[in-house]
């Protein structure tokens, strides 16, 4: 769908394609940047993809509020219920297997591994579809103290979470470090390969046909350097996520982070193909764990002191 | 008309009790003889004391009396470099290639000697930070020890606590921490780092460094492998060259979040680790269907306890207006009740400010709240002529606009707040940059969960306020910082989780 | 004084909520004041003049009455300037014998009564039975609420109860027991202690000595906290009386400090604060012995009555 025009001009049979505006995504909206401005990423041969919005800082903005306002909704759903989204999300992608594949043949993949790399990002939700209602209880504990209290800790989601995804792996990186922020029950705004980005958009299609909540995923396209400075000192966001390995880039994060305490992970080294890919611990990365007290009367039992 | 009626009944809204005259009690001092204080402390680098490279020394001294109690080193950044070097080798020497369960038999040994040696602890740490001997005794050293205890066990048992997952130590772990509860805090820092494997750079408060100096004694005594634990001593610049050490993997901080923030700024990018307990601005909530007297006890427990020197004391008070009347005249008695002076005497509730400037603070946010139009009351009782000394304080008519219902104060003043609805209160509640911790009133399960869930905080007590264990971790969301410190979830601060 | 209001009752069912673990810290929290020296000397003197010394027992005759009598008004007469007890504490069968034993000391007579300990008798002889203790002489009544009607909810009834005692006592003090180790949990402590002090009791009483648990910190706690409350409330003092499981001087101060930090200086006598026991007495002579003689002593030179 998403070919570009050149290679069908001069055949007059030919119909003249629709070609696909790569817009954002925005509280379950496509708004075209508000800056109105966009870049051409290109790929190998040096052909343009496409024109696509070159988000501006109030973009971003826009999406930490979608993103805030998504999060006390989507936290609160049933887990089970979030298991399901990502399944569906999935089946979404599943259906839309062949666009995705050719955009990521428009981005320089080889047939052999755009095929691969989509049924890896299909697999990657069901994974996560199936952790949204077991990291729970993995992760949290019941803790024995010494006082007569019951003393029980368990996750929460940390709220909105900022991420700056993969600039390979375009669909299998995006996915990868999107689905664990929100089975956790995390909202969040996401800056998507900025030279690979066509995936990204498509994928923000898929979301918006699974049920998903608006503004819990929020997807922006653009450049990393510019956009990286407020994805880290945004007072309103409360974890950034970088999947990068620019030093001067992760440097700044982290000390942009610092305004009000931003969790940081930076997810460098991570390949996404392997094992190491996915696992539970990245739904931990999002999660803050809270541990609560409440006394246990033991009349008459236990040497109870009645 | 009054003359007639002698017999009658006073109108109860006069009426108060008194606490101040008969069967005064006597004075109770706890003796200084346990604790044997040297003249002048060195540097515990690499498993003796040694002199500190620039030779400079400061003075420590009682906040209740404002004498000297002992000289103690100033660690300078050669200093650091030799304790982190120290620490290096030791990790790479003895503790990294050691079979976890005789790492394990260190900490527990760690543990029974603070046990021993308890009555010595709880008097240096009461005259060097002025907290009362009755809480030194009872929870700081105590707690201390069974956090060693604790986390000893964990040692060999690391692969059950991370499913799916090969622990790894992360090396030299620097831990800078407050004057709070200095004891315990260095408890549980040293304790998880060891356990986890780890070796440490410790360093303490510099107006409260003397019972991580006895620490120190009490390692060697251990026979725990030479550099596994360095305690140096020193000021801001000894913590800043510790933190910027490129031998230091991982930092863990105690303190306020301003300083965490500059922590975190100088160690951006280098890959260091970090675990920051920083501060906090807890709300306390008052339900009207709660068991009022327990209540107002929590409340006391909750910002008095420590002179209110506490990261999670809930200095936010809101009470649901139909029993704010009934709760703030009983926190007006139960203030009377509170004995304030000599934190040696074993009947102090609250004892010394711990410095000269912490006493200016709050000082300065008591004007401040008297500025801000907040009316204040403070217990009756008399202060000592010497030493740095507060009355417990409560500010009524409060407003979340207030300077005093924001800034963490740090001292034992509380501001009390109303509110009507339970979406009001956890509005109010979680309007802050802190979450440290929380606290809920009421008799109703489901509001208990309600409330509990919602409140934006890493330790949320239900029907009762300021319990610590071992076994429970502890920590914020928001700006009071990240990581866990305590239980199960204290271990990941200090491991690199690997596949199998 | 005279017209009591006729306002509405309250629903006692309403009473405050207690938390037990919360009443625990706290009562543990008062065992760690350090009682010393002078504190010490005057406390034990205080509770020495706070005890109502008992003997409730199928067996008690005249003889033991006035033995124990003798006791209450020359506890230990090596030790010079010693407070008597407050009260001797008999079934209405022995008021007469205390009273005459008594004499003009000063120490009260107190007795129990309405079918004391188990209250299982109908209202009628409840008060024939008060009726009888004061008409013999005593100064002070002791009386059982209905435990049973209690658990059932009938409140009404156990405050009518109460309030009808209450007006066969006369110029009498009541106590009101509320026999707390049969009441079950903390919260119906409280509401007992409600209906009692509401109804007009004039101090409100843990136990009757026979059933276990029988006074325990905590216990006294909400009691004292609900007699503080009805103070501000209505301006009315009430007096606390912990009965059974006190017999050791160390105990008792921590009941006082209890006392002297929850309701203040006002309770510190014996007209507001009693201990009901027996042994309690010697423990305390014993312990004043220590302090004016500086040596540990042995309950053979204290004389056992």
């Amino acid at each position: 769908m998403a070919k570009t025009n050149s290679s069908k001009t001069g055949t007059p049979a030919a119909r003249l394609e629709v070609l696909k505006t790569y817009k954002i995504y925005i509280g379950g909206q496509f708004p075209r940047t508000e800056s109105g401005r966009f870049y051409s990423p290109l790929d190998r041969s040096g052909k343009k993809l496409a024109n696509v919005c070159l988000s501006s800082r109030k973009d971003f903005r826009d999406a930490v509020i979608a993103a805030r306002g998504a999060v006390g909704g989507w936290a609160g759903r049933a887990a089970f219920n979030r298991s399901q989204i990502l399944y569906r999300m999935a089946e979404m992608l599943e259906g839309r297997k062949a666009q995705f594949i050719d955009e990521l043949l428009l981005q320089d993949t080889s047939p052999e591994a755009a095929t691969r790399e989509v049924g890896l990002a299909i697999d990657r939700l069901i994974y996560y579809a199936g952790w949204c209602d077991k990291y729970q209880q993995v992760f949290s504990a019941v803790n024995p103290v010494a006082s007569s209290h019951f003393n029980f800790s368990v996750t929460e989601p940390v709220g909105v979470v900022a991420v700056i995804a993969p600039q390979g792996d375009s669909l299998l990186g995006l996915v990868s470090v999107i689905a664990p922020v929100i089975a956790g029950g995390n909202s969040c705004v996401v800056l998507a390969s900025e030279n690979k980005p066509l995936c990204a958009v498509t994928f923000a299609e898929v979301l918006h046909s699974s049920d998903l909540p608006a503004g819990v995923v929020n997807i922006l396209t653009g450049r990393v350097t510019e956009l990286a400075p407020f994805f880290a000192d945004h007072m309103d966001v409360n974890a950034t996520i970088y999947a990068g390995n620019d030093t001067s880039t992760r440097q700044l994060v982290e000390t942009k982070a610092t305004g009000n305490l931003k969790r940081v992970f930076v997810y460098d080294t991570v390949n996404w193909y392997a094992d190491e890919g996915q696992s539970p611990y990245y739904i931990l990365d999002t999660q803050e764990i809270k541990t609560t007290w409440h006394p246990i009367e033991n009349i008459a039992g236990a040497g109870g002191g009645y | 008309m009054a003359v007639t009626k002698k017999k009658s009944p006073r109108k109860s809204n006069t009426i108060r009790l008194k606490f101040d005259t008969a069967w005064p009690y006597s004075p109770a001092p706890e003796s200084k003889s346990a604790a044997q204080l040297r003249e002048r402390y060195g540097l515990f680098i690499n498993g003796r004391w040694q002199a500190p490279a620039g030779d400079n020394f400061f003075k420590t001294i009682n906040p209740a009396t404002e004498s000297v109690l002992a000289e103690v080193a100033d660690a300078s950044g050669k200093d650091v470099d030799k304790a982190v070097t120290a620490a290096r080798t030791a990790y790479d020497k003895y503790w990294k290639g050691m079979p976890a369960k005789e790492r394990a038999k260190y900490i527990f040994r760690i543990a029974r000697i603070i046990q021993e040696r308890a009555r010595e602890l709880a008097v240096v740490e009461t005259l060097d930070g002025g907290k009362p001997i009755k809480e030194s005794r009872d929870f700081d050293i105590p707690t201390a020890a069974n956090h060693f205890f604790y986390y000893a066990g964990w040692a060999d048992k690391l692969e059950y606590a991370f499913p799916n997952r090969r622990t790894e130590p992360l090396g030299v772990a620097g831990q800078i921490i407050p004057w709070n509860f200095p004891l315990l805090m260095a408890a549980w820092k040293i304790a998880p780092a060891l356990a986890t494997g780890n070796t440490v750079v410790l360093k303490p408060a510099e107006t409260t460094p003397l019972t991580a100096l006895v620490l120190a004694d009490i390692i060697r005594e251990s026979d725990l492998p030479p550099g596994v634990v360095n305690i140096i001593t020193g000021a801001g610049a000894t913590g800043a060259a510790l933190v910027n050490h490129p031998g230091v993997n991982k930092i863990a901080f105690t303190g306020s979040t301003e300083v965490g923030k500059i922590i975190q700024k100088s160690i951006a990018g280098t890959g260091k680790r970090s675990t920051l307990e920083l501060g906090g601005k807890a709300a306390n909530i008052i339900f009207d269907d709660a068991p009022i007297d327990q209540a107002v006890e929590g409340v006391i427990n909750a910002i008095y306890f420590n002179q209110g020197h506490v990261c999670c004391a809930g200095s936010r008070l809101y009470v649901q207006e139909s029993v704010a009347k009934e709760v703030i005249r009983k926190l007006k008695d139960r203030l009377e009740s509170l004995i304030v002076g000599d934190p040696m005497d074993k009947n102090t509730d609250i004892g010394a400010i711990n410095s000269k400037a912490q006493l200016g603070i709050i000082h300065k946010y008591i004007r401040i709240g008297k500025q801000e139009g907040a009316e204040m009351y403070e217990s009756s009782c008399k202060l000592p002529g010497k030493g740095f000394f507060v009355r417990p304080t409560m500010f009524t008519n409060v407003a979340q606009s207030n300077r005093i219902a924001q800034e963490e104060i740090f001292g034992p003043v509380l501001s009390v707040l109303t509110f009507r609805t339970d979406d009001e209160v956890i509005e109010k509640a979680n309007n802050t940059p802190y979450g440290l911790s929380a606290g809920v009133w009421t008799d109703k399960g489901s509001k208990i969960f309600n409330m509990t869930r919602r409140m934006k905080a890493g330790v949320v007590w239900a029907n009762t306020f300021n319990k610590f264990d071992p076994a429970s971790p502890f920590g914020g969301y928001k700006e009071s910082g990240f990581g866990r410190e305590g239980g199960l979830h204290g271990l990941s601060a200090y491991v690199n989780l690997r596949n199998h | 004084m005279a017209a009591i209001q006729q306002a509405p009752l309250p629903d006692f069912s309403n009473s405050p909520r207690i938390d037990q673990v919360g009443v625990e810290e706290r009562a543990a929290r008062f065992t760690k004041r350090s009682i010393k020296d002078e504190a010490k000397e005057n406390g034990l003197k205080l509770v020495l003049n706070m005890i109502d010394l008992t003997t409730l027992e199928g067996k008690d005759t005249e003889g033991k009455v006035k033995q124990l009598c003798y006791k209450a008004i020359h506890p230990h007469d090596q030790l010079p300037g010693l407070p008597t007890v407050a009260a001797i504490c008999v079934y209405p069968s022995m008021v007469k014998t205390a009273r005459r034993a008594l004499g003009d000391s000063g120490i009260r007579v107190a007795s129990v009564a309405t079918a004391f300990p188990s209250g299982q008798a109908p209202r009628d002889l409840k008060i024939r039975d008060t009726k009888y203790a004061v008409a013999e002489g005593a100064d002070e009544v002791d009386m059982v609420i209905s435990r049973g009607r209690f658990h059932m909810g009938e409140y009404n009834f156990v405050y009518d109860e109460i309030a009808a005692v209450k007006e066969a006592c006369g110029e009498a003090r009541l106590k009101v027991i509320l026999e707390t180790g049969e009441l079950g949990s903390l919260d119906k402590v409280r509401r007992a202690s409600d209906i009692a002090m509401q109804a007009g009791a004039d101090f409100i009483k843990t136990s009757t000595g026979k059933i276990q648990p029988a006074a325990t910190m905590p216990v006294t706690l909400v009691m004292l906290e609900a007699i503080r409350d009805h103070y501000y409330k209505t301006g009315v003092m009430t007096g606390m009386k912990p009965a059974g499981g006190i017999s050791k001087s160390k105990l008792a101060l921590h009941y006082l400090v209890m006392v002297k930090e929850v309701l203040g200086d006002a309770w510190l006598s014996n007209e507001w604060f009693r201990f009901g026991a027996s042994s309690l007495a010697n423990d305390v002579l014993m312990q004043l012995a220590k302090a004016e003689t500086g040596v540990y002593q042995s309950p053979n030179y204290f004389s056992a009555d």
